[in-house]
């Protein structure tokens, strides 16, 4: 994307000043979309950013500055202004040798969105957007996206770093209004993955729609959600979200570092039931959080975080591996070129456990039933999370009955893996995420088993 | 930097035959300072630029956006934006923008004091932040972050319908993240304070904020399952404010995605609560002088006297609902645009907060909530939300409480309004908050 010269000058431009690092990260991002909304195809979009970001550590300070201009004087400008937060002014760190580093790309990409013709694409949503309503009369509106994105980086560092990687996503989300007696409820589906257009090989648009027009329907007749503390059983898939939000979060090394964490200097201690392993792993081929690089140049690594319900690791970056002295754990991540990387989850999962899923549920006198959460919040201090439920079932005499309305679960992280009473073999990864820190959304994924939590807060308005 | 209206001038100038063509462009300067541990741990300067085109045939749209200004970039743009025309579904009320005689309202969104402030300054403010929260209370026990951040944003649209606008906004802020601790009990708070220029940051008020917001929850427990009144703190009911007015936008009309769709003119909230979007008034941080396709900002109301009046709207929800644009279009170059609030807010009581708690004999005081965004569904109306805060008894304040939530519906707390602080006051968000009274809210506890 750049060459090697101008990478050396740059980086040289930025110790200028005594900084003991630097790094200039290069992105190539194109993208295209496309909406169906209310029956019409509203718009196609193609977008396209490119620029690079530099940043320079100079003992606890870090400057980091950032250009769209990637000419030689656009580049020095960019490294001059980061090199001026490095305060020391001693001078003398040497770019050593670059070394290109390879790292094996999770899965290779079959068709590169770039070669579909925009019609096929669009064609797709038209597909959805009849097979949806087809779902059932009450079925009033349907939006349909299709998403692809090509990101090309490049990062190469003072510490003889060269790496590069090539990014392919695909995405499609349908969402659906029914309209009943009670008024109007809504219904998703979302399949994103790493790859390119063979996504829709993998998946049928049409059936994706059936299922998001089905949700909606089915909850015209849901109860509101009870209020108040019981079992909550998460069915495969439906709730890795919760383990992101409930201890993901607070096994990030920079929260940790700065005691922002319940799981701060923990490690070696039993944290969880020992029916849970909790792993993070960039590597999972296709995966929505997967890639052969992070965006500081380190090979995507699988993680063990929880073992057997023991805290074993945290997730590392550059800045807090290399004050601790040890090797990154590949999870240095920023959403753009624009942004200075921090830690960041991947593919974050509980490994299976061996119960019959059907069991778990029997198992259960009065709870409720989650098979899809949506997005969640937590505050890694305290270790309080909440996170939405999409659809939900109340659990009565062991047996999954009706419907409820959606509602938040609230729960505290530490509290919830201690609570974790069973964990079915039915293992699978859930839906494609955005996960936001510090205003910064990276592609996350997350995948659980069937498995069943003591007690939750379910936030609802019935008895 | 060439000029931005120029580049905007010439991109519309190369429209062809009955090619409508709208020009967005923008150049964004921030810098963001953090302090930490008494040292600077990030000082980031960055330059954004962006470009987004759009292409209108025959009421079909197409559109395309770059990161770049380069000429080169700027012509693929908009091959792609014409490309992308031929795959939209034809819509006669797809169009852009037109002069409506509304003139533009004087404010003064761009203080050029901002660009004489040296950076060693804005390091300063970061690290006296930092000092001011941990030393606010002998119970702090770190700041997570402490920044200071600023940005002048300069934009100009143009169309072949002859809208030709340009803007420049400076804004700063400074913001801290906290921990405190007693005992086993860590508790998080944070502060800000937003200007848009340093003279008008206050950066003691965020230090305290950031200060009471932790130390306020130490101690706190799970509250029981209950139904009681809730009062809402103006930085919760900005929040939900924010999600309401959302609700009322041409766009979730048309489609069939707004509980107040057929509902002009009935009575969907309280008496006491009169609801409007006023982006003129200049105390509102979403104040804008022209909307995302240049029309001048405009005051409409949405709720009057619990009746509701009207919607939120762009050109396009506006043309098929048969009305006119509220100028309520948002975007950013990277997008067409959108309709939203920009600047909502419901008329002030008059009674103070105290005053209001007083009122209470049984209740809890909501100081902050958690998943809004996953716990609110606004086509359905259902409501749930995390929450902390204190139990009120008595009409007194009580102990803290946490990890539990309040759950409604949309529709049933504007009707439980039964009383409105005189406490208005404007946050970094696209609605005012003020103190609520809502009776009859369910809390999920223990």
């Amino acid at each position: 994307m750049l060459d090697e010269t101008l990478v050396r000058d740059t980086l040289g431009a930025a110790l200028l000043t005594g900084g003991e690092f630097a790094e200039i990260f290069v992105e190539d991002r194109r993208s295209s979309s496309a909406v169906l909304d209310d029956g019409k195809i509203e718009e196609l979009v193609s977008g396209h950013d490119r620029g690079a970001g530099i940043r320079v550590v100079s003992g606890e300070t870090t400057g980091f500055a950032h250009t769209a201009d990637l000419s030689p004087t656009g580049l020095r400008a960019a490294a001059s202004a980061a090199a001026a937060a490095a305060r020391s002014g001693g001078g003398g760190t040497k770019v050593v040798a670059m070394v290109p580093r390879s790292a094996a790309r999770p899965n290779s990409v079959l068709i590169m969105p770039a070669d579909v013709a925009k019609a096929t694409k669009v064609e797709l949503l038209t597909r959805a957007d009849h097979a949806a309503r087809g779902a059932g009369s009450s079925i009033t509106q349907v939006a349909a996206r299709y998403m692809d994105s090509r990101r090309r980086i490049l990062v190469a560092n003072s510490d003889g770093v060269w790496a590069d990687d090539d990014q392919v996503k695909t995405l499609f989300s349908i969402s659906c209004v029914a309209l009943g007696d009670t008024g109007m409820q809504t219904g998703r589906e979302s399949v994103g993955r790493t790859v390119g257009f063979e996504l829709f090989d993998m998946y049928d648009v049409e059936e994706l729609a059936r299922h998001a027009a089905q949700r909606a329907i089915t909850k015209l007749n849901a109860r509101p959600a009870p209020s108040g503390a019981m079992p909550v059983v998460v069915g495969p898939g439906g709730g890795g979200v919760m383990f992101h939000e409930a201890c993901g979060h607070g096994l990030e090394a920079d929260l940790v570092a700065k005691s922002a964490s319940v799981y701060a200097g923990k490690r070696g201690e039993k944290v969880a039931s020992e029916l849970v392993t909790l792993i993070d792993d960039g590597t999972m081929p296709t995966e929505w959080g997967c890639f052969a690089i992070d965006d500081e140049g380190n090979p995507a690594q699988r993680n063990v975080l929880i073992e057997n319900g023991v805290l074993t690791d945290y997730m590392w970056d550059f800045l807090r591996s290399r004050k601790e002295g040890r090797a990154s754990s590949g999870n240095g991540r920023r959403q753009s070129y624009t942004h200075l990387p921090m830690v960041r989850m991947t593919n974050t999962y509980i490994a299976n456990g061996t119960a019959d899923p059907a069991s778990i549920v029997a198992g259960t006198d009065r709870g409720i039933y989650v098979a899809q959460l949506g997005g969640g919040q937590v505050n890694t201090a305290s270790g309080d999370f909440v996170f939405g439920m999409i659809e939900a079932y109340l659990i009565e005499n062991g047996e999954i009955t009706e419907p409820i309305r959606e509602g938040n679960l609230i729960g505290n992280g530490p509290q919830a893996l201690r609570d974790i009473e069973v964990i079915g073999n039915d293992f699978a990864m859930g839906h494609p995420g955005t996960c936001g820190k510090d205003g910064q959304g990276v592609p996350v994924g997350d995948g659980t088993p069937t498995l069943r939590v003591k007690s939750l807060t379910v936030g609802g308005t019935a008895a | 930097m060439a000029d931005l209206d120029d580049i905007a001038h010439r991109i519309v100038a190369r429209a062809q035959g009955d090619e409508q063509i709208e020009a967005i462009v923008v150049h964004e300067r921030s810098t963001d300072v953090r302090a930490y541990d008494g040292e600077i741990e990030q000082l980031a300067s960055a330059e954004s630029l962006g470009v987004g085109i759009r292409v209108i045939v025959d009421g079909r749209q197409g559109f395309a956006w770059a990161g770049t200004l380069d000429q080169s970039v700027i012509d693929e743009t908009l091959a792609e934006a014409r490309d992308n025309v031929a795959f939209a579904t034809r819509d006669e009320f797809v169009a852009l923008a037109s002069p409506d005689g509304v003139a533009v309202p004087k404010l003064e969104l761009y203080l050029p004091e901002l660009e004489s402030v040296p950076t060693s300054r804005k390091v300063d403010y970061a690290l006296e932040l930092e000092r001011a929260t941990r030393g606010g209370d002998p119970r702090m026990i770190g700041v997570e972050s402490a920044d200071y951040s600023d940005s002048v944003t300069e934009a100009a649209i143009s169309t072949t319908t002859g809208i030709n606008r340009s803007s420049r906004e400076s804004s700063c802020w400074l913001s801290v993240y906290s921990l405190a601790a007693e005992g086993d009990d860590t508790t998080t708070g944070f502060g800000f304070s937003v200007g848009r220029a340093p003279s008008a940051l206050d950066l003691d008020r965020a230090a305290r904020d950031a200060c009471e917001r932790a130390t306020r929850m130490l101690g706190a427990t799970k509250p029981s399952t209950d139904r009681l009144t809730v009062v809402l703190d103006p930085w919760v009911s900005a929040q939900l404010l924010g999600i309401i007015g959302a609700t009322l936008t041409g766009d979730a009309v048309i489609k069939g995605r707004s509980l107040f769709a057929n509902r002009l003119g009935d009575e969907v909230a309280a008496p006491i609560i009169t609801f409007v979007d006023d982006p003129t008034n200049p105390a509102a941080f979403g104040a804008t002088d022209f909307d995302g396709e240049g029309l001048a900002a405009r005051r409409t109301p949405l709720i009057s006297a619990g009746v509701l009046q009207g919607f939120l709207h762009n050109t396009y929800t506006a043309r098929r609902m048969g009305v006119s644009s509220t100028a309520s279009a948002v975007r950013g170059p990277k997008s067409t645009p959108s309709v939203g609030v920009h600047a909502a807010a419901i008329t002030p009581g008059t009674s103070s907060r105290a005053e209001l708690i007083a009122g209470v004999d049984h209740g809890v005081l909501i100081q902050e909530v958690s998943g809004l965004h996953s716990g609110v569904n606004p086509v359905s109306g259902d409501f749930s939300t995390g929450a902390e805060g204190m139990l009120i008894a008595g009409g007194a304040v009580g102990r803290p409480v946490r990890e539990f939530t309040i759950a409604s519906t949309i529709q049933r707390l504007l009707h439980d309004v039964v009383a409105i602080g005189n406490d208005i006051e404007w946050f970094p968000m696209s609605a005012a908050g003020v103190t609520l009274v809502i009776r009859d809210v369910t809390m999920s506890g223990m």
